[in-house]
């Protein structure tokens, strides 16, 4: 039996500006170990203010959520980017990766951070998440030295550094031509798969969320479906 | 915290922008150079001017002045005693300038264990005749071995050896305004008289040159027996003690209480010189308040920068956020780029303020007024490299202080979803 990972009780969301709305209605839901979950709909019916919330940055919001089994609310700044760090893998639509730093090095930030393992076992880890991706031969270049595509998979490589819990994707393939996107699908379905890494990827997408294990669909702030499929 | 990691993202971020870290820093260095220096070269200049009067004056001055009786005969009526008395019958009479037991009042001080020399002293009022026409002038009998230890009264003997006012007979060093007026070379015989008419041939061994024209003019230098043989008085005769203090600052005290413990006048040198005191204080507060303002400016130069860096940045930020770095940690990047900044900056600004401090103090400063003085006093003083290290720090760290909280209060969801 996989045990809940993230569970989303009764989270209600409002924007007060310009006027008060409910973006978000009484959301519940839970996330197993080893699910791949894919959440469409159309733009605004607030797919990726769920997202920001389930990822503890925005801690705006009522109901509670819990992260293996742990609340999160009432949790101070500092202890919410110690769960972010452990926890939670995140891809962006935009790839944020660091100029400054070399792919290797943007890779293994995350991992520094924690700070679980020395830094040679950090690059030792990020080398092999890079080589679970295909360009552990690009771990020295610049990020503005990759394509589009590899920058992506450079971003899901520094979201898996710390062996998170869940991933939570953004658009991962929003930026990205097809060729790029099935390369990105076939990656986290192998993570799915293979290494049993539960994924909650917000798609517009609907070619790929048919793919995925799990379809939530929202609508207006709630979820209208949600079929699992096998 | 991992201050490894933070220093590391730091340096990066500085590095990505080194351009304008490198304009930031020069501003720092630039406004610590001028600090060092200016501060160097008031303090330089100030320990000259203290030293045109301080070097030569006596801490303590003791001597005997003619005054009107502090009492007068109807104060000691009782019917009167409450009333305005105008009535001063008695006159001053005509006393020595004497200090009397001279002898025994500077053996005691001696042995003030606060006192770190004692010079005496004959001040006599003088003519000196110059064909037709009498100068007046005044000559100082000294103990050229003691004044020349405490006063530094070698220095100020431009040309001759004060020395030979001991070992000639009969010598005198004359002010070189004097002697310019009398047209009396070295080895030359001049005349003065008393102004008890008595005369008397002294040759000349030197010229003596203070820096303070109005002295030179009037001021002669002999030894204390010509002095004494010239006003004719016995060789016990002298009118004024001159103390040195190991600390200045004690000096006021001290007089009072030299003034009651031997019943005779007592000045001390903060009285009778209070302007220069004055001067210097108000000297050394302009040049920290312009060292303090460049640095401030520098400070704002940081300030702008760090903002603009994280104006740009504000990417970086928000992922560095969304993958676990603190509020706290992302501060501490930002203070550690501005305390990178301040610290290079200020380090190098201690380097060029030495230099620049070193090349002024090469740079030749002749004046008839100070004829010891060859190039620009510069004081080298350890206080100003501190006070400049610290102040390079502060400002810095208050530079840094307000981007860095602006950077670690940045909200990664509005910067990411705004995308």
């Amino acid at each position: 039996m996989n045990e809940k990972i993230l569970e989303a009780k009764n989270i209600s969301k409002y924007f007060h500006d310009p006027i008060s709305i409910q973006v978000l209605k009484n959301i519940s839901f839970s996330i197993l170990q080893g699910e791949f979950v894919s959440v469409i709909g159309k733009s605004g019916c607030g797919k990726s203010t769920l997202l920001y919330i389930l990822s503890t940055m925005d801690t705006d919001y009522e109901g509670d959520l819990l992260i293996d089994n742990i609340p999160m609310r009432n949790k101070k700044e500092a202890e919410l980017a110690l769960v972010r760090s452990e926890k939670i893998g995140f891809v962006f639509q935009f790839h944020y990766l660091l100029n400054e730093f070399s792919v290797l090095r943007n890779v293994m930030l995350p991992g520094l951070k924690l700070a679980n393992y020395s830094e040679k076992e950090v690059e030792a880890r990020a080398y092999q998440k890079l080589k679970i991706l295909g360009i552990q031969d690009e771990a020295l270049k610049n990020p503005n030295q990759l394509s589009g595509g590899q920058k992506q998979r450079v971003a899901i490589a520094r979201s898996l550094i710390n062996d998170p819990l869940i991933l939570l994707a953004d658009e991962p393939t929003g930026n990205l031509d097809k060729k790029n996107s099935e390369i990105v699908f076939s990656i986290f379905q192998e993570l799915s798969e293979v290494f049993n890494q539960a994924l909650l990827i917000v798609t517009h997408d609907n070619e790929f969320a048919e793919r995925t294990q799990r379809i939530i669909e929202m609508e207006d702030g709630k979820i209208i479906k949600d079929i699992s499929r096998n | 915290m991992n201050y490894k990691l933070i220093a590391s993202v730091s340096v990066s971020l500085l590095m990505a922008r080194w351009k304008q870290t490198l304009i930031a820093a020069i501003g720092v260095t630039f406004s610590i150079t001028m600090f060092i220096t200016l501060l160097s070269f008031m303090a330089g200049l100030n320990t000259l001017l203290d030293g045109l009067i301080g070097n030569r004056t006596a801490h303590i001055r003791l001597y005997n002045e003619i005054q009107p009786s502090k009492m007068q005969p109807v104060d000691l009526l009782n019917q009167v005693k409450n009333h305005h008395n105008f009535i001063s019958s008695v006159k001053p009479k005509n006393e020595k300038l004497e200090i009397y037991s001279n002898g025994a009042v500077m053996e005691a001080l001696k042995k003030d264990e606060r006192v770190l020399g004692v010079a005496p002293k004959i001040i006599a009022q003088v003519f000196y005749n110059v064909g037709a026409i009498d100068l007046t002038g005044v000559i100082n009998g000294i103990d050229v071995e003691a004044e020349s230890k405490l006063f530094s009264f070698k220095d100020y003997v431009t040309s001759g050896e004060a020395i030979d006012l001991r070992n000639i007979p009969n010598s005198i060093i004359l002010g070189k305004g004097a002697a310019e007026k009398m047209l009396a070379n070295i080895g030359d015989v001049i005349q003065v008289t008393t102004p008890k008419g008595e005369r008397m041939q002294l040759k000349v061994v030197g010229y003596f040159q203070s820096g303070i024209q109005d002295i030179d003019k009037i001021q002669s230098y002999t030894s204390i027996i010509t002095a004494q043989k010239l006003i004719g008085e016995s060789n016990t005769y002298i009118t004024d003690i001159q103390v040195k203090l190991k600390n200045i600052l004690l000096a006021p005290p001290m007089a009072k209480e030299y003034a009651k413990l031997f019943d005779i006048e007592a000045i001390d040198i903060q009285s009778a010189n209070s302007q220069f005191e004055t001067g210097s204080s108000i000297r050394t507060l302009i040049s920290y308040a312009v060292g303090i303002t460049l640095l401030i400016v520098a400070g704002f130069g940081i300030y702008n920068i760090l903002n603009m860096m994280i104006y740009e940045k504000m990417d970086s930020i928000a992922i560095l956020k969304a993958t676990g770095f603190s509020g706290k940690d992302v501060n501490w990047i930002f203070v550690t780029i501005a305390l990178t900044i301040g610290i290079f900056g200020g380090l190098l600004g201690l380097v060029f303020g030495f230099g620049l401090s070193s090349v002024i103090d090469q740079i030749p400063f002749n004046t008839a007024a100070l004829p010891t003085i060859k190039t620009y006093p510069i004081d080298y003083n350890i206080k100003f490299y501190f006070i400049g290290t610290v102040f390079s720090i502060v400002t810095t760290y208050f530079a840094g202080f307000f981007p860095s909280r602006k950077a670690s209060k940045i909200d990664p969801v509005i910067i990411i979803r705004g995308k």
